[in-house]
């Protein structure tokens, strides 16, 4: 039997180059074998991509993107599809899910300076990765066609006519239209369906090739490729992906499916977080909500959005808002060389990083909520307040990385 | 984060806890006739089919006897009896669809919402209500509620609105709030019919997944037993 397998395998290795890359990317991929809890959040990630993928072709089975069809198709879904409920609260649970588990995974970069020489470019695609991310999301939301879909899509489209000179020919360009209508919603789901899952797919697997070219970070920051076996050329402190982080990644989908299906079978609206209340009535044109809130995920750039009250520099304040909020997610970008810190993993840095990252995370919480609120003047100065802590993060970054106390790093990987 | 609620709270009334359960079928039973003989002309179920109602213990057969008075056949939707446009002509809007009026307004407020109708001459209807200002509908069950009139009350705390039972209706109070539970129940039951279906699967899931983790986790240790 396996003279047979082999010979199969060796059939096709003349062809194709399975074994060399089997052995490449998995069997002989050596990671640093301190892993911890934060080093769960890639291969999760990678999990609710093909969950979406997966129940995302499921629903296009049945969903009608027409603006006089497509709420009640999605109810449809919910009602008479067998276990149609089933797969749109995987979808919609997995959407939420993919930037809970993404966010984590952009914060355990940010905490072992994953982001630094030789691991820039892989932080570039990662970014590139959350932008579409980000777009499928948008794009998704719009699909339902509930009233937050129509007054969601609404502010977004609105931020482009913020843009001087070209924006209202921009958001007419990409509506179809001149206001959010049938037509918007026809390539909305084009975007979503098409273009944007083929450009997530792609720029995935350029990710871990490029993770693969450079090898993992681990919690102490310190390349493991620095000091190999002499003999065998393999890192000392690295062991194959393959069976090693294979098996240890199942526990991690495991607990992770278990937090999952939690979710999706016993609060799939999450309390109004995951599915909000008003977008179980249908978009109406005609009646602008009380209250318009995003989804969770994009509150913290949402309060940002809104922070700006006055007019300044010759630019008015909604601009200034739309500039401000671009800013806060393009910034990541800049990472890799705004950090001047000789050390990389916060297990080594100072206490200037350490209170800048816990303040950083705490700004981030403080605008998510505020995002989910209605504008007060007292959450209006603290939505300003915490924009300043958010952006000084990385602004000042050189400055009190360089400072900074640190405490040298070890030779090998500690537990 | 439940923005209905919040605008209750600042209107300055507490929305009345609906007694849901959405396993009691009788209760549900009670509460779909109600929804078909009271709601139903004017309001459609739109995503709602008939024969669903086989969840809540009818058959085939109930259904069509106590449910359906419209000629239409058992798999077919819960349509309106009334054209839109009729709606729209006699109460200036066209009715909302009740199939998921639940899980956008909770079951609280609809529970408030039945129970808090008052006269009001200033409106077209000659109704209002406490928790939804100059609503479009009039007081549907008013027969078995009767008359509320408002009271207000001002005091240092600022204005205190509260209703009185002016007219007994032919439902004591205690048998009103039930009859409305019910009801209520039913629309809960409605917005997401398949529910208890899913928390069902959701406990075996848990299960089955809880059996993995001991196995993914003792494979783990296995494999690593050697890695110091």
């Amino acid at each position: 039997m396996s003279k047979l397998f082999n010979s199969m395998i060796g059939w096709i290795d003349e062809r194709f180059p399975l074994t060399s890359n089997w052995r490449a990317h998995l069997s002989e991929y050596y990671a640093p074998k301190n892993f911890n809890f934060w080093y769960y959040f890639g291969s999760l990630a990678l999990l609710v991509l093909i969950n979406q993928l997966i129940t995302g072709i499921f629903l296009t089975m049945n969903y009608k993107p027409d603006a006089s069809l497509a709420f009640a198709s999605v109810e449809y879904i919910m009602r008479d599809v067998n276990y149609g409920w089933l797969i749109r609260y995987m979808h919609s649970t997995g959407a939420s899910m993919f930037f809970v588990v993404v966010y984590l995974h952009m914060f355990r970069g940010m905490m072992y300076g994953s982001y630094r020489k030789p691991r820039e470019l892989l932080w570039l695609i990662g970014m590139a990765i959350f932008f579409v991310l980000m777009s499928l999301a948008f794009t998704g939301y719009i699909l339902p066609w509930g009233q937050m879909s129509y007054w969601g899509a609404q502010v977004i489209v609105s931020m482009f006519g913020a843009i001087p000179v070209i924006g209202d020919t921009l958001s007419q360009w990409l509506l179809g239209d001149f206001t959010l209508s049938d037509a918007a919603l026809n390539r909305f789901f084009a975007y979503h369906v098409v273009t944007l899952p083929i450009l997530l797919v792609v720029l995935v697997l350029v990710h871990i090739l490029a993770l693969h070219e450079t090898g993992s970070n681990n919690p102490d920051g310190i390349e493991i490729k620095a000091n190999k076996n002499p003999q065998t050329g393999i890192p000392v402190d690295g062991i194959p992906f393959h069976p090693y982080y294979s098996v240890k990644d199942i526990v991690g989908i495991v607990v992770f499916l278990l937090v999952f299906g939690g979710i999706i079978f016993f609060a799939p609206e999450m309390g109004g977080y995951f599915l909000e209340y008003n977008n179980f009535i249908p978009a109406n044109t005609l009646q602008t909500p009380d209250h318009i809130a995003p989804v969770w995920y994009f509150t913290p750039y949402y309060s940002m959005l809104r922070a700006v009250t006055v007019n300044f520099l010759w630019i008015d304040a909604k601009l200034w808002g739309v500039i401000l909020m671009a800013a806060s997610v393009v910034i990541f970008c800049f990472l890799p060389w705004l950090d001047r810190s000789p050390v990389k993993s916060i297990r080594y840095k100072g206490p200037y990083f350490k209170t800048a990252l816990t303040l950083f995370v705490i700004s981030f919480f403080v605008l998510g909520w505020l995002g989910t609120k209605s504008p007060t003047p007292l959450y209006t100065l603290l939505a300003q307040i915490f924009t300043v802590i958010y952006f000084a993060f990385f602004i000042l970054m050189p400055w009190y990385s360089k400072i900074d106390k640190t405490k040298p790093e070890p030779k090998r990987v500690t537990k | 984060m439940a923005p209905v609620s919040l605008l209750a709270a600042e209107l300055g009334i507490a929305l009345d806890k609906a007694p849901v359960d959405i396993t009691d079928n009788a209760s549900l039973q009670r509460g779909a006739e109600t929804f078909v003989n009271y709601c139903l002309t004017c309001h459609g179920a739109s995503f709602m089919r008939y024969n669903r109602h086989r969840d809540i213990g009818l058959s085939n057969e109930q259904i069509l006897d106590k449910l359906i008075y419209t000629g239409q056949k058992v798999g077919d939707l819960m349509q309106s009896a009334m054209r839109k446009k009729e709606g729209e002509e006699w109460f200036g809007v066209v009715p909302p669809d009740l199939s998921v009026i639940a899980r956008s307004r909770g079951a609280d407020w609809l529970y408030t919402y039945l129970r808090t109708f008052y006269r009001d001459d200033a409106t077209a209807t000659g109704w209002n209500n406490l928790i939804f200002d100059r609503v479009a509908m009039p007081h549907v069950l008013y027969q078995l509620q009767g008359e509320q009139e408002l009271v207000v009350k001002t005091s240092d705390k600022g204005e205190q609105k509260s209703l009185s039972l002016q007219k007994p209706g032919n439902l004591t109070v205690a048998e009103y709030d039930k009859f409305v539970g019910d009801l209520v129940n039913y629309l809960v039951y409605l917005g997401e019919p398949h529910a208890n279906t899913r928390k069902e699967l959701g406990f075996m899931v848990m299960i089955f997944l809880l059996g993995m983790l001991v196995l993914s986790y003792a494979l783990k240790k296995e494999y690593w037993k050697d890695i110091h």
